[in-house]
């Protein structure tokens, strides 16, 4: 059952055009990713989602319900982490999270948020006190202080050191776990092959993919390599003749295979027929950093 | 309504937090006048100043002071850093509006000019003998007008000014001015009589206070004026405020 539902989603600024044309289902209990190149109009479809910003045309409906129209429902149970958005200086942890918790009618517990998001020692801290990573996680106990059956989380990690995101990852996955759909908009490839169900991938304002991490890379790259060593010299037809072979080369005393399909397969049981072993056998996929230079022509940031 | 009482308790809590900034705005106008009401000549009565002393003639101008501190100053300072740092957007995603914490920094802005006013008048009273407003509904009036006006364009600062820097850069000199026209700086009896009558107009308009606090009661046309500044400033920041 999809929870939000886009339909030529148009967006200007002016002149600039931040969102063309953009279409796309959630579905309840997924974690979606909106991935893009910046400026692709990623932050802009969100915030016409969360009811920030009105469409210029398309439509967009949130758990069945209009987010201009019925902002004030809305608000109760979609929690949005902002890109960029802090809290005042000398404001407490356990403070921040008590005030947005009075806000809603059925809020989390703010303490129990707070030991779950490994805030607890620092609950009576001021917030410039906290590290970054710290103050992401408590803009993400912010988003999910109201118990929403949303949550919209913009540039989740951008910011925070492997380790903080690393930790920040396995929070969501558990925030899923509870039941909450998470719509995540990212640039990082990591995070979104990492968390993400579906990404809907942005560029120029348009949507020109949409598909699982691994559907992804299969329909826009494909290509995988085995790399190995062989022990003993090895004909290169035996390798072109398989129907998963596309290339094969040698660099040193390394093959290098180049295919599609179940290549690592092919190869490895055409060499177990002639008893060649293959040492350092390595395969290499296209990642999602691959499909995405494909699908947008743009190098991803990191 | 809830959510308005919820933000005003913390803005109130975080206010008392930054003492340095919260001393000043409190204490600093008493401070000047215990400095000046030690000096035994400026107790003496003056035909300067109609008979008067000169601390008595100079409380109102203290009370500038700290109307300006907080109206054009320590306000919209932090209305423009709440709006720059994302506070005001990321309270429109929550069930509670961002106007609940505009309304919450009127009010502490409020309460800390009436505690700064209300401290002067008190320790003017006890210590250095100042009588108390002798037209206590016209001081309030000079007051409550002059303190809205001040407010109102503070918040026209906020409004208008996309960053906290440029806010800063119309706060500080907007702040000069309010002082110096304030006769803070300089005592009115020594700036020209064109440049003291400018001050009667400018907000908070310390004429009108003078004359409400020691002299015959406050001219109509000086509240009426500062009125007339509340309403249109406050309209203007009204139309153009942005939350983002």
């Amino acid at each position: 059952m999809p929870v939000i539902e886009v339909t030529h989603l148009k967006k200007r600024y002016g002149d600039l055009v931040a969102v063309d044309d953009v279409s796309l289902t959630v579905e309840a209990g997924e974690i979606f990713g909106v991935l893009g190149p910046n400026g692709a109009g990623k932050t802009t479809t969100v915030e016409c989602v969360a009811g920030l910003r009105v469409p210029d045309g398309g439509g967009v409906s949130v758990l069945g319900l209009d987010p201009r129209r019925d902002a004030a429902q809305l608000r109760q149970r979609v929690g949005v982490q902002l890109q960029e958005s802090q809290l005042p200086d000398r404001l407490r942890v356990a403070e921040a999270l008590e005030l947005y918790a009075s806000f809603y009618r059925n809020p989390a517990d703010p303490a129990a948020l707070i030991d779950k998001l490994g805030l607890g020692e620092k609950r009576n801290t001021a917030y410039k006190k906290l590290s970054g990573g710290q103050k992401q996680r408590l803009s993400i106990a912010l988003a999910l202080v109201g118990n929403p059956e949303i949550a919209i989380l913009d540039e989740l990690t951008t910011g925070l050191d492997p380790q903080a995101r690393r930790d920040t990852w396995g929070l969501i996955e558990q925030v899923r776990d509870s039941g909450v759909t998470i719509v995540l908009v990212t640039h990082f490839m990591e995070e979104a092959e990492r968390l993400c169900d579906r990404i809907a991938v942005i560029d120029r304002g348009r949507v020109v993919a949409l598909d699982t991490p691994t559907g992804l890379v299969s329909a826009v790259a494909p290509e995988q390599r085995v790399r190995f060593r062989p022990s003993a010299p090895v004909d290169d037809r035996l390798l072109t003749d398989l129907p998963e072979v596309s290339d094969v080369r040698r660099t040193g005393g390394q093959v290098v295979v180049t295919g599609t399909g179940d290549l690592l397969h092919a190869v490895t049981s055409v060499l177990a027929r002639h008893q060649i072993v293959a040492a350092d056998l390595r395969l290499e996929q296209s990642t999602l950093d691959d499909a995405f230079v494909e699908l947008t022509g743009h190098r991803p940031v990191d | 309504m809830h959510a308005f009482r919820q933000i005003l308790r913390i803005e109130a809590r975080l206010y008392l937090r930054d003492l340095p900034t919260l001393l000043t705005i409190v204490g600093l106008p008493t401070m000047i006048l215990v400095v000046l009401g030690l000096i035994p000549s400026l107790r003496e009565p003056d035909p300067n100043f109609d008979g008067q002393n000169f601390v008595n003639y100079f409380a109102p101008s203290l009370l500038v002071v700290t109307l300006a501190m907080v109206g054009v100053n320590t306000m919209p300072m932090a209305l423009a850093t709440y709006r720059e740092r994302g506070v005001l957007r990321r309270l429109a995603t929550t069930p509670a509006h961002p106007g609940a914490l505009l309304a919450a920094q009127l009010v502490v802005a409020l309460a800390a000019i009436l505690a700064s006013a209300l401290l002067l008048i008190i320790v003017g009273r006890l210590a250095f003998g100042v009588p108390l407003p002798e037209h206590p509904l016209g001081f309030a009036l000079a007051f409550v007008l002059g303190t809205a006006a001040l407010l109102a364009l503070g918040l026209l600062v906020a409004a208008v000014a996309r960053t906290t820097k440029a806010a800063q850069a119309l706060a500080v000199p907007l702040f000069l001015l309010t002082m110096f026209f304030g006769g803070v700086y300089l005592p009115r009896f020594l700036l020209p009589d064109a440049v003291a009558r400018i001050g009667d107009y400018t907000p908070p308009g310390v004429q009108a206070l003078l004359d409400a606090w020691t002299g015959p009661s406050p001219q109509p046309l000086h509240l009426a004026i500062m009125a007339v500044i509340a309403v249109t400033a406050g309209a203007g920041a009204a139309k153009l405020f942005r939350w983002e």
